[in-house]
């Protein structure tokens, strides 16, 4: 089989914790990391006669979503219960929305190595989450409440993503957006974020979608950008063989990096979905909406533009500064002390965005903007060259050197000097004629070799730029 | 051996609610007095009629002790003060077992109040005790409940109707002042007819669902029950008004439902729709109901005929629609996190279905197996949606009689009350007993049961007059001038 015969088809489910500050239905707090039942009350935990109650900002938050994904907003929209059992669910019914949801047919905007990509956005609606089951081996099964009616959003995409890391793509650019509207804090490793991926096959140049799994348990970008590609090779050696993909919701195994069936779509559930009686519709006039955009801070591609127009970056190296909100604003602290913008970039996408874990919460920067603008100054000033200015990145961001300091103390100032560096050149081609003869029957690699050595031979101070000019001029002579 | 309790009341059980507060006012009477007299009449009558599933005796005296002593230091008390009454066991009163008649509650205690429940705490009443009723309110003559049979005090070998049977037979017989019960498709009226008593089931959104255990969510509502209009009136003014917890409650004001009341009918117009007289209509009724038209005719009001051939669609579109809002409001009694938990489970699913199986009774079955069939995949349209088609065409049929008359008057129920066990093997003629109470909380209006007569074996018929939204005012009106020019 080859893989290359095929594509993947792959939407997302994410849902997005509101950070309101009480829960949907009820004054409880939606605060993270309390005791277990400590914010619940009669309300969020269905007891008998308890009526739901809707927080207005909830709705408030939901419209600034979907604003900030270019959604339609419905005028009118209700409110649905969805009837299932689980534990974990203290009305054995879900408040949902279901043919009327808030907000339909957004997108979201990527960067992909072949440009621009836009992602379409089904629908967002409202709901409210259910509580935690924590399994104890000696007490059973436990439940937690709190989580009870804390508000989410569930943003559904077209299938429109063809790759990992497109998804990667889409859920970073949507984790960055639903930052800078205020809406939530998108913590994945805290729920606030959550991403179920729906994944199915085709072969190259088919329209028809094949039939689909649905993926859970993927709690960090590493395990969907695991699953999804060891789903689509599972699925595409099925169908290659001639076998059958079943409608099912698989469970991603974060020890073995597979996905496992969880349960067969067979006897899907018949969630009996009606209008909620106890809650009233959702209406909403022209106004409201406008006053609610109007609330909206500068969103992540307002950012990006801005970061072109004004830094006169490329929309790429815009997108990865803007795709997440900590990244932008950090460039944009040290880029307005530097004179050289442009190559603060290289130095964050580059560096700094492999120094910061992942899946941080909140990224620890052990730099500040005004050193790497130091850096970035140094640079461009032609004091050091770009290996040296990355070493001195390294030596801030794990030792806490200051910039300059660092440099001057450890003799690391640029070799400029054509007089010095041409010297250097002459011995490196005197002492290594193979290399030049190689060179002489067109291998480049023959160059690079040389090139390092006279690098080293400088201490990795020579100027790169002076140093090529001078190489190719004393090859050129042999 | 059938007995009457209706005719034995002496002392203060037969003073109304008004008369009751004038005197407690004037200190004639002390708030102990008046609950010691009601305790005494529940431990003689309620052996026998079981009106009560929960007696608090002790709670009760505490409360008349403070209001005595309040009174005595010269406090202004509000004019329920001291009052004994009691509350329909759906009614969430906190720090009270609360059982809805169901082995699922059996032993239930909400740590919480129903609105209802806080607003007459503000009125000070004393509360005597919690009341008999149909389990989850499913039925017509009080004979589910999980505990015991409620016996109608005219005739303890018949029901009291149902579900509020136990408030209807409490207040029949001098048990309670006054009683709350709740009403999704003729649960106060037609218990209210069966016993001889008034009740009303207000516009839908004008009395506070909140901690009202769950039966039809867009259907039920508190209603209140008493021996006259005018207890009625007052006790209704007291409960009713909006409530920011429950989203359903209309934001209305508030009003007093006495004032006024006295003012007479003259002028207003009675509509009288020929389907109600029909032939499933008990020919004592008939007579009785239209003798009381006559009877309003005479004092003032303008008869009008009426034709609403829509109305008789309400009552299977009420049980798809109580049918499936009830399978999804009792799903929560799973036996997770409060109630009865089954002792015999290895798995959830067990601990689910057995704690279900062994806490629901049959009727409550029956329905939750109803509703989840109209909601499922495939039927929903077919069912629930035209249920909710249906409903919009009994609105309007409701709104054009409007336009001719100002209330409506039917019979409330087709017979007067039956035998205990006459109906209990056939749950579709029980449910053919709701077809005049049933269109009225399928349109949100208002309506109240008057006595209006007697069979000739003497049990009480009483006539149904139904409001336009938010117009509870004229059916008091109404019902009062009856009263005053009546005599039974």
């Amino acid at each position: 089989m080859n893989i290359n015969d095929y594509e993947c088809v792959i939407g997302l489910e994410v849902h997005v914790e509101l950070k309101t500050e009480t829960k949907i239905f009820c004054g409880c707090s939606t605060a993270f990391g309390a005791e277990p039942n400590t914010q619940c009350c009669p309300v969020c935990t269905g007891m008998p006669g308890t009526l739901p109650v809707l927080n207005k900002k909830v709705i408030e938050y939901a419209v600034k979503a979907g604003i900030a994904t270019d959604c339609t907003i419905a005028k009118l929209s209700k409110e649905d219960r969805k009837n299932y059992f689980y534990p974990d669910l203290p009305k054995a019914y879900q408040i949902s929305q279901f043919d009327l949801p808030l907000c339909a047919k957004g997108h979201i905007d990527i960067e992909t190595p072949d440009g621009a990509k836009r992602i379409g956005i089904t629908r967002i609606h409202i709901e409210e989450d259910a509580g935690k089951l924590i399994h104890d081996d000696k007490k059973g099964t436990l439940i937690d409440c709190n989580r009870c009616g804390v508000p989410l959003i569930e943003i559904v995409s077209e299938p429109d993503m063809r790759s990992a890391s497109e998804a990667l793509a889409y859920l970073k650019k949507l984790k960055s957006i639903m930052e800078c509207a205020g809406v939530s804090d998108c913590r994945m490793n805290e729920g606030s974020l959550r991403c179920d991926v729906n994944l199915s096959v085709r072969k190259k140049g088919e329209t028809a979608l094949g039939t689909r799994t649905e993926m859970k348990n993927l709690n960090s970008f590493k395990f969907i950008q695991k699953a999804i590609e060891y789903e689509f090779r599972r699925q595409s050696e099925e169908v290659d063989k001639g076998g059958k993909i079943v409608q099912e919701t698989r469970r991603y195994d974060q020890a073995t990096g597979k996905t496992e069936s969880m349960r067969s779509k067979e006897n899907a559930d018949d969630y009996r979905y009606f209008p909620d009686p106890d809650l009233p519709l959702i209406k909403l006039g022209d106004d409201e909406v406008k006053r609610i955009a109007g609330d909206i801070p500068e969103l992540p591609n307002a950012r990006k533009l801005r970061f072109m127009k004004v830094f006169g970056l490329a929309a790429y190296d815009a997108e990865m500064l803007i795709s997440e909100t900590s990244v932008a604003a950090f460039y944009e602290k040290a880029a307005v002390k530097t004179q050289y913008p442009k190559l603060l970039v290289n130095l964050i996408i580059g560096e700094i965005l492999k120094l910061l874990p992942q899946d941080a919460t909140e990224p620890d920067y052990k730099a500040s903007p005004e050193q790497l603008a130091k850096i970035a100054e140094m640079l461009g000033n032609g004091e050091i060259n770009s290996g040296t200015a990355k070493k001195v990145l390294h030596e801030v961001w794990e030792n806490g050197a200051e910039p300059e300091t660092y440099v001057s103390e450890n003799n690391l100032a640029q070799i400029n000097s054509e007089e010095i560096l041409g010297r250097i050149v002459d011995e490196a081609v005197r002492a290594d004629p193979k290399s030049v003869s190689d060179y002489k029957k067109g291998k480049t690699a023959a160059f690079k070799a040389l090139m390092g050595k006279i690098m080293a031979k400088t201490s990795g101070r020579g100027n790169p730029e002076i140093l090529t000019k001078l190489l190719e001029e004393r090859l050129g002579r042999e | 051996m059938k007995k009457n309790y209706t005719d034995d009341i002496t002392g203060i059980p037969a003073m109304s609610v008004a008369e009751l507060s004038a005197a407690l006012a004037k200190k004639e009477i002390s708030a102990a007095e008046a609950a010691e007299a009601y305790l005494k009449r529940i431990h003689c009558a309620d052996p026998d009629i079981g009106a009560y599933i929960t007696v608090t005796e002790e709670a009760a005296m505490k409360t008349a002790a403070e209001i005595d002593k309040a009174r005595m230091n010269g406090e202004k008390l509000p004019p329920l003060a001291g009052i004994p009454c009691g509350i329909k066991d759906n009614i969430c009163t906190k720090g009270i077992k609360t059982t809805c008649a169901s082995r699922t509650l059996e032993n239930f205690i909400p740590p919480y109040n129903a609105h209802v429940c806080t607003k007459l705490g503000d009125e000070r009443v004393t509360v005597l005790g919690k009341l008999n009723m149909d389990e989850y309110a499913m039925g017509s003559s009080t004979e589910t409940s999980y505990f015991r049979k409620t016996k109608n005090p005219w005739n303890t070998e018949r029901v009291p109707g149902g579900s509020s049977g136990g408030s209807a037979a409490a207040v029949a017989a001098g048990e309670a002042a006054f009683a709350l019960g709740s009403d999704t498709g003729g649960s106060v009226r037609q218990p209210a007819s069966f016993c001889g008593v008034v009740g009303i089931k207000p516009t839908y959104g004008r009395v506070s669902r909140y901690g009202l255990i769950a039966f039809a969510s867009s259907l039920d509502q508190i209603g209140v029950l008493t021996r006259s209009v005018y207890d009625n009136a007052l006790v209704l003014s007291s409960i009713a008004g909006y409530d920011k917890n429950d989203a359903t409650s209309e934001n209305v004001p508030d009003e007093d439902f006495t004032d006024g009341i006295d003012s007479g009918i003259k002028g207003l117009k009675i509509g009288v729709p020929d389907e109600f007289f029909g032939d499933g209509v008990a020919d004592e009724v008939k007579t009785a109901v239209l003798n009381a038209a006559k009877k309003l005719e005479s004092l003032g009001t303008e008869l009008v005929r009426l034709s609403m051939p829509t109305l008789k669609y309400a009552l299977p579109a009420y049980y798809v629609i109580s049918g499936a809002e009830a399978s999804s409001n009792l799903a929560r009694f799973d036996g997770v996190r409060y109630g009865r938990r089954t002792d015999n489970y290895e798995n959830i699913t067990k601990l689910y279905s057995r704690s279900r199986s062994e806490g629901f009774g049959t009727e409550v079955k029956r329905r939750i197996m109803m509703g989840t069939f109209a909601l499922s995949s495939g039927y929903y349209d077919a069912y629930y949606k035209k249920a909710l088609s249906v409903r919009t065409l009994i609105i309007n049929e409701y709104s054009s009689a409007f336009g001719k008359c100002d209330a409506i008057l039917s019979p409330v129920a087709p017979t007067a009350a039956y035998k205990t066990g006459e109906k209990t093997d056939s749950p579709l003629e029980m449910y053919m007993g709701d077809i005049f109470t049933v269109p009225v909380n399928i349109a949100g209006i208002p309506a109240i049961s008057v006595p209006c007569g007697k069979t000739a074996e003497g049990l009480p018929v009483g006539m149904q007059l139904a409001g336009r939204r938010f117009e509870e005012k004229i059916l008091y009106r109404i019902g009062y001038a009856f009263e005053k020019g009546a005599s039974l």
